[in-house]
């Protein structure tokens, strides 16, 4: 499965619910699909999206918050999984698109082909973890994760195949903060 | 010296109501304040918790990191990409370590240029001392109301430490 048709999948099943980004083309991607108020796009700070995650579900205990991570985003910032699991946020759901490659720099290889991220989140203490590589199981999957407590962690084996011709969001950051903030109160 | 306590009864009182961080001993005692809060979680990495501010601000929390210069280096890109550019305030108590050259070997450039550091990438801060900690919690007050990050830099004996 490709990644756009991965975000096809689950962008319908999202309701009101705040989503984090992580940076590059998953920013991007999502943008394309369906651009919601309640998107937060990061465009910088790689490796930020699951420490803002967790800090929206640690602050919004009543809205299940779900990020949109990348496996070179996971990478960076492993410890940040110990973080959430400490925490155990029932409403935190973390879904990593892996492609194995660090695709917005141009697809150079990560460790994520070597190192199973959902059993690395297992193992640190998320509550339900599952990986998935086949588009038919992807909405039953998802579907679990936003009904079971969280913190949630669903790895999603992807093909690399962005389309470079994908635009960037085009929000200013500014503008994204204050979007997010509305759809949140 | 300052009363770790006082000072962070102080902070609760002007509504800050998120407190996150990576300990440095010279904030041992302000830490220890906050250990066995359910509204402290400690931190992994100082950019970590920059991240972890930022999502709490936009889930209505006024968020508080305490942090050793020495993660100034870590978080610089977050504060950046991140803080700046989006517009998301967050207090900072970061302790200065090297402070006039008078510390271990691995403090001394950044106690050096930390101040510098912050000058540069356009990020507020004060120095804590024992008289002015009204007003600049004031003046912290004002920038974070402008939606950006503001620093209290913390010497060594600012604060009691419980190590
Ligand atoms: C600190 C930092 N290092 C490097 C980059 C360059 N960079 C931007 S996106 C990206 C790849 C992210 O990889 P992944 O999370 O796997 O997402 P993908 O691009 O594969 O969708 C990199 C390395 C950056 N933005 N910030
Ligand atoms: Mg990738």
């Amino acid at each position: 499965m490709k990644g756009t048709e991965a975000f096809r999948e689950l962008v319908p099943m999202l309701g009101d619910r705040p989503v984090v980004h992580a940076n590059g083309y998953i920013c991007r991607e999502s943008f394309q699909v369906l651009d919601r108020e309640a998107n937060f796009y990061m465009i910088g700070s790689m490796g930020l999206a699951s420490s803002i995650g967790l800090g929206v579900a640690l602050g919004r205990q009543d809205k299940q918050v779900v990020v949109f991570d990348g496996d070179g985003n996971v990478l960076m910032a492993m410890g940040t999984l110990a973080m959430i699991a400490a925490a155990a946020p029932k409403n935190f759901v973390h879904v990593v698109f892996d492609n194995q490659v660090y695709e917005s720099t141009g697809s150079q290889r990560s460790l994520s082909g070597e190192i199973p991220l959902e059993e690395v989140a297992r193992s640190v203490g998320y509550r339900h973890t599952e990986r998935v590589t086949k588009k038919e199981e992807l909405g039953p999957a998802f579907k679990r994760m936003l009904a079971e407590q969280g913190p949630s962690f669903l790895l999603v084996k992807v093909e690399p195949g962005f389309n470079p011709k994908t635009g960037r969001v085009t929000h200013s950051p500014e503008e994204i903060t204050a979007r997010f903030m509305r759809a949140l109160q | 010296m300052l009363s770790s306590e006082r000072f962070i009864e102080r902070l609760k009182e002007e509504g800050f109501s998120f407190f996150t961080g990576v300990p440095c001993s010279l904030l041992s005692g302000l830490i220890s304040c906050l250990e066995n809060r359910p509204d402290y979680l400690p931190a992994v990495r100082e950019d970590a918790a920059v991240g972890l501010c930022a999502g709490a601000f936009m889930a209505g929390r006024l968020p508080v990191l305490l942090m050793q210069n020495s993660g100034l280096g870590y978080s610089l890109n977050a504060f950046t990409s991140l803080n700046l550019i989006y517009k998301i305030p967050v207090l900072v108590i970061m302790s200065w370590r090297g402070h006039l050259g008078k510390d271990a070997p691995e403090h001394i450039i950044m106690g050096d240029i930390n101040e510098n550091l912050l000058k540069t990438s356009g990020m507020e801060y004060a120095v804590l001392g024992d008289d002015n900690a009204e007003e600049v919690l004031a003046r912290a007050l004002r920038v974070i109301g402008q939606g950006l990050p503001f620093t209290l830099l913390v010497k060594k004996g600012q604060f009691d430490e419980r190590h």
